[in-house]
């Protein structure tokens, strides 16, 4: 199996600094928001990569920056071994992103209501000079879609519906990865399984790569090969599926674990979850999980803790 | 017996339209007792939140309540008048919304809103409405809650900002509470502490509770009753353990398996096919019946089966029997 994706030392900070007079009049330095700080990660061809995490852990950005969509401050991320960040040859860069495509969370606001069907599906096969006869009529029926869907616009369509159409649309261009962000969360339960099962059956038959962006462990365990979990921008655990869900070993997994809502938790007492995230701009110190965390001692409020590869675990935490 | 907070009886609301009479809500009956929390699952337009909209008077217009009665501890409420309603919302009802920004004031501290809720609703002077406030706040576990009362709404996290909603929901003291989605937009360990907040606040009170969501997850942990709603009808009443784990009505059986925990293990989801029937074209019969693996001639063409009391537990005319779903152990 190679690498098709390889982020290092990924890095991205947000500007938040207030406007330049205030600055100068109240005498306050630039201010800056760590959205993704150092993360490493590679993904292997035909499998699928999950990213965990609440909100502002990252996540999004992460899949953001590996589509292109939002440049990364430091660190690299090659695709099929082409860097497309921080290389100068444009030509390379946008071969290597033909390789990838995207599929967002709210299929309501990502299909242009003025276009039809058709045109939105064509449209990224077009860019890159593919045949389009045909076309969208063709990934309708593989998504499970009949062909005289083409020529209806986007608001006849259920959200279930308009889901399978951004698939067919991200599936136009003949990509290799597909970022999946959030894809099923705007979507109700059966729905929800549907586009899953959808999803599981073209990475097979086409051999794609996803890298799934999501908040929701349940289908994260579903869906999932290899899972990254991620805490205030950090990736803070990443192992294979089995082994996370088996022996989760980051006390932010553990928590995480245990806060999500269970089918068989009737009437369950848990350890409710201590505090919440931190303030991003202004991180603590050392572990930045160390606020919340049962196993803290001094040593985490100082010193931040490197990734260590445990069995087939790799866990950032002084204390596992 | 005990007396029920509030009681719905046979409930159906209209929407009238150009195209013919919709019905979002369809003889829908069910009681919920003190310290109970009724849990209403669905997907979405199931008619879920038009139920709670219709029990505390805040239907929109067109769609309007044409038969059925909603009684609190006893009294009919379907047939007040606005002015009459203002009263008792916020009094003997408390609402909490999904979203916790646009359900606060922004213009005003989170002080002002619980005082004001207070005073206009419970006899007691400015000084001793502020105190109040302060002790709900404490209650809903704000850190240094004396100091945080002439914050506004946008200081807090929004995990802080839906224990102010849940503040406010009860500082008046109602019987019963209407949750609506309260926490689909918080974070899974936030949400973990609004859902033993909630438990907490009910068991200690005897507030009734009715919970509105669509994350059988959250109807499992909190919930102890479990209504389970399908195109504006009631498919399913029961206690949860029984629901969850041996669903009689076949959406259930299909809803509970879709979760991606019940599949666990499966390569592929199960899945229900096709989707929910919009409300102006409803098949004949039973509403499921198109979607349903176990549907007879009888379902097709005959009148929808609806629950008629408490002891009938599934608007089916053939329940499943000794069904388990494979445990998510």
């Amino acid at each position: 199996m190679s690498v098709i994706v390889r982020a290092k030392a990924l890095r991205r900070l947000f500007d938040v600094s207030k406007p330049w007079l205030n600055r100068v009049v109240e005498r306050e330095p630039k201010a800056f928001l760590t959205a993704v700080a150092d993360v490493d990660f590679e993904i292997e061809e035909g499998s699928v990569y999950a990213l965990v995490g609440e909100s502002g852990s990252g996540k999004s950005t992460i899949g953001k920056m590996v589509v292109g969509l939002t440049s990364a401050t430091d660190g690299t991320i090659e695709i099929d071994g082409i860097a497309i960040t921080g290389n100068d040859q444009k030509a390379k860069i946008s071969e290597a992103r033909q390789k990838l495509q995207m599929i967002f969370q709210d299929p309501y606001a990502s299909l242009n209501p003025r276009w039809k069907v058709r045109d939105i599906i064509a449209e990224p096969a077009k860019l890159r000079g593919l045949e389009i006869k045909g076309l969208p009529e063709r990934l309708l029926q593989q998504v499970g879609l009949s062909p005289e869907d083409a020529d209806k616009y986007p608001h006849e369509f259920s959200g279930g519906q308009r889901q399978r159409i951004c698939i067919a649309r991200a599936l136009s261009s003949e990509p290799k990865v597909i970022v999946c962000d959030e894809p099923t969360s705007a979507l109700d339960v059966s729905v929800q399984s549907q586009v899953l099962n959808l999803m599981s059956d073209l990475q097979e038959q086409l051999g794609l790569t996803y890298l799934f962006i999501s908040h929701d462990l349940t289908v994260v365990e579903h869906m999932a090969d290899k899972i990254g979990v991620l805490y205030l921008g950090a990736l803070v655990e990443e192992a294979p599926k089995e082994t996370l869900f088996a022996s989760p070993l980051h006390p932010y997994t553990r928590m995480l674990f245990d806060a999500a809502p269970r089918l068989d938790g009737f009437g369950r007492e848990i350890d409710v979850p201590k505090g919440e995230i931190p303030d991003p701009i202004n991180p603590p110190p050392g572990c930045s999980f160390h606020p919340r965390c049962p196993l803290a001692t001094s040593l985490c409020k100082t010193v931040r803790p490197q990734m260590r590869l445990i069995g087939d675990t790799r866990v950032s935490c002084h204390h596992v | 017996m005990v007396q029920p907070v509030l009681s719905i009886k046979s409930l159906v609301v209209e929407i009238p339209t150009r195209k013919g009479v919709l019905r979002p809500v369809d003889q829908v009956s069910y009681d919920i007792f003190p310290g109970e929390i009724l849990g209403i699952v669905g997907e979405s337009g199931a008619g879920k939140s038009m139920t709670g909209n219709a029990v505390i008077g805040l239907l929109e217009r067109p769609a309007r309540i044409v038969s059925g009665n909603v009684l609190l501890s006893g009294n009919p409420i379907h047939n007040l008048s606005a002015s009459e309603f203002r009263k008792i919302r916020g009094k003997k009802i408390g609402m909490i919304f999904q979203d916790p920004l646009t359900s606060l004031n922004p213009l005003l501290t989170v002080g002002e809103q619980l005082v004001e809720t207070i005073i206009e609703h419970l006899a007691v002077s400015k000084k001793e409405a502020q105190e109040r406030a302060i002790a709900a706040l404490e209650e809903v576990g704000i850190p240094a809650a004396r100091e945080r009362i002439g914050s506004y709404p946008h200081e807090f996290s929004g995990g802080m900002r839906q224990r102010v909603v849940i503040a406010l929901a009860l500082c008046a003291e109602p019987d019963f509470v209407i949750a609506d989605e309260p926490t689909t937009a918080l974070d899974v360990s936030v949400q973990a502490q609004i859902i033993a907040l909630l438990k907490r606040l009910c068991r200690e009170r005897g507030v009734g509770v009715m919970l509105v969501t669509h994350d059988m997850g959250v109807i499992a942990e909190a919930a102890d009753r479990v209504a389970v709603m399908y195109a504006g009808r009631l498919a399913e009443l029961g206690a949860v353990r029984d629901v969850l784990t041996a669903p009689k009505h076949p959406y259930t059986y299909g809803l509970m398996g879709s979760t991606p925990l019940a599949s666990r293990g499966l390569k592929r989801l199960k899945q229900i096919p096709g989707s929910m029937p919009r409300l102006g074209a409803l098949p004949e019969g039973c509403a499921f019946s198109p979607r349903c693996d176990f549907a007879q001639e009888v379902c097709k063409t005959g009148s929808s089966p609806f629950i008629a009391d408490e002891d009938a537990q599934a608007a089916c005319w053939f329940p499943l029997q000794h069904t388990k779903l494979r445990s998510s152990k």
